[in-house]
């Protein structure tokens, strides 16, 4: 466990340096998500009751997704491991006592937090003193924020999961940016990034919520608002709890198999 | 205790002709080759040995450290490196090794390299006490003092190198593979290495593995040699028993007074330019003191020199030998 640990460490110190792209990043940030505000509020303005959401539910669900962006951004990819897959330098790793794969996991999971760490408080806390219904309100009560917690973790877990399938498909491909460009776009329209799921059409929905997609981001930010709710809510994240355990054995399994008949490159 | 049993391994390699016609064809149909990168390797390594592994470009070295590093698996063979299997145990095998990639790094490039070998402590489980004695000593040893405050990418080569190596041995490894450990290092900085190498072997008992493909490192370093050509063994051997086989000529430059210079038995001129000789001779038949004593009797000897093969020669006529 230490020396997944000190990767966590190593990795997360290393991602609290870059503190002019959280600046950066928080300014775009806001920009977005006021935009996108503001695009939903003229669509609102014809007809409320046309829509899932309410409107403070819907402003809340966009400043969450902002906060929490870092977390769930599918476009992020650590680059260092695409690189050490195509370049060779993977001997090195495998030369370790560690289990590859966790050790990925951690990586992956340390320079995502630690980016968050940076943003997602400014940002939650300028939401909140916007005026209503334009900012960011409380969970509707105690349970919910409780389960909020449980449920983004293991969103988070989901996703990094997911991206793993993705680094470990350069193993086979070579050259992952196919593979990375398809899976992003995927990924970022099944899991709520560009609308959230509730305004997809009705008969959709059942296919929408099956996919492992929809546990990622989506269940959190849903509980959030208090969209979802008590039983429903549990439902959701046990439905999320089964997904993170099929791609934790997808990927292991994928990862043993390809280190079997890994060539590693050059020299 | 290293030993490999009839290793094979064979790689499918992607080939199409230049042009853009041969790559829209290769959309359709992709031809590979086979390439036998090791056919049938065996070998056994005692402990604390130190062992030289030299062959051409392609031979197959680096398929068999990546093979004994666990980093590999060969299509068919056994390997047994201290009772276990590489690419089977392979977390439990590489807690007893010690790998440098000359061509690689594994320091991380933007933090000390302190900060690296900390990072490396805690993934070997290496206790406080233990680790400090050793980081002391390959301090001391690789003279890293300064260094080891300084980011990995401000290092020039052999200040890297000598921190890659440090880095391989912190966990006290039994068996150490060095893969082109000296490539691209000035003279300064191969002596440095080739002796903390040596000392390593000699104090520590670690068994090392070497590969090369400079003579200097093997003459300095190791007493057994394997060459490997096409993916097969084809000598095991020590380095002076080579020699004796493959090195029993000599070169003899002679300045002279006179006119020509006559040539015994087992003896031919190569070059003479009156007053200038390059004589070579068999030394498994004529001695060189018969030669010189020869040579002062029908010439007034004005200066001599005597240069055997050098290694580096002695492996391009054995490469000859083995045509690869």
């Amino acid at each position: 466990m230490i020396k997944y640990l000190s990767f966590f460490k190593i990795r997360f110190t290393a991602g609290l340096q870059y503190r002019a792209a959280a600046w950066a990043g928080i300014a775009t940030q806001f920009a977005w998500g006021g935009m996108t505000i503001l695009m939903f509020r003229a669509f609102y303005q014809n007809g409320e009751n046309a829509f899932p959401m309410t409107f403070p539910e819907l402003s809340s669900y966009i400043w969450i997704q902002q906060a929490f962006l870092a977390m769930f951004m599918a476009w992020f990819f650590d680059n260092d491991i695409f690189n050490n897959i195509t370049s060779g330098n993977i001997a090195y790793e495998l030369c370790r006592p560690c289990d590859l794969y966790t050790m990925w996991f951690t990586k992956n999971m340390a320079i995502r937090l630690s980016r968050t760490m940076l943003r997602c408080l400014p940002i939650l806390l300028v939401a909140a003193f916007l005026p209503y219904p334009y900012g960011v309100t409380l969970p509707p009560d105690f349970l919910s924020g409780v389960l909020f917690l449980f449920s983004i973790i293991i969103g988070f877990l989901v996703l990094v999961a997911f991206s793993m399938l993705i680094y470990i498909s350069a193993f086979y491909t070579l050259s992952p940016i196919g593979i990375r460009l398809l899976a992003t776009s995927v990924i970022e329209f099944f899991t709520g990034a560009v609308i959230p799921l509730p305004f997809f059409p009705e008969s959709l929905q059942p296919i929408i919520y099956a996919l492992p997609f929809a546990s990622m981001q989506n269940t959190p930010f849903l509980i959030y608002v208090g969209y979802i709710t008590g039983g429903g809510a549990v439902k959701n994240i046990l439905l999320q709890l089964i997904w993170l355990m099929v791609l934790i054995t997808a990927g292991q399994f994928l990862m043993k198999r390809a280190l079997k008949k890994v060539i590693v490159q050059g020299g | 205790m290293i030993e490999l049993k009839n290793i094979s391994k064979t790689f499918k390699v992607a080939k199409r002709n230049a042009g853009f016609t041969e790559a829209l064809k290769a959309l359709f149909k992709k031809e590979y080759a086979l390439i036998k990168a090791l056919q049938d390797v065996s070998f056994t390594i005692g402990d604390g040995e130190m062992v030289g592994y030299i062959g051409p470009n392609g031979a197959g070295k680096s398929s068999t450290i990546k093979i004994m590093s666990g980093i590999l698996t060969p299509d068919s063979g056994e390997c047994l490196i201290n009772g276990r299997t590489p690419w089977k145990d392979r977390i439990n095998h590489v807690k007893d090794i010690g790998v440098v990639f000359g061509q690689r790094s594994q320091l991380w490039w933007d933090v000390p390299v302190a900060d690296s070998f900390d990072l490396i402590k805690d993934i070997y489980k290496v206790d406080e006490v233990p680790f400090r004695k050793n980081l002391n000593k390959l301090t001391e040893l690789l003279d890293l003092g300064e260094i080891i405050r300084t980011p990995a990418r401000q290092l020039s080569l052999g200040q890297r190198m000598r921190c890659e190596i440090a880095a391989s041995l912190l966990h006290n490894p039994k068996v150490l593979f060095l893969d082109e450990p000296t490539i691209g290092l000035d003279a300064v900085s191969k002596i440095a290495v080739r002796d903390f190498i040596k000392t390593i072997n000699r104090e520590n008992k670690t068994t090392v593995i070497l590969t090369t493909h400079d003579m200097q490192d093997i003459e300095a370093l190791t007493e057994r040699i394997l060459l490997i050509g096409k993916g097969r063994i084809l000598l095991d051997g020590t380095l002076s028993e080579l020699k004796k086989r493959y090195c029993d000529h000599k070169t003899l430059t002679v300045d002279y007074f006179g006119d020509i210079l006559p040539a015994c038995d087992h003896m031919t001129v190569f070059k003479d330019l009156g007053g200038h000789a390059e004589l070579v001779i068999d030394t498994s038949f004529l001695s060189v003191s018969q030669a010189i004593a020869y040579i002062s009797g029908v010439v007034d000897v004005k200066d001599m020199s005597v240069v055997g093969e050098t290694a580096e020669e002695m492996v391009v006529s054995l490469y000859k030998e083995f045509k690869i």
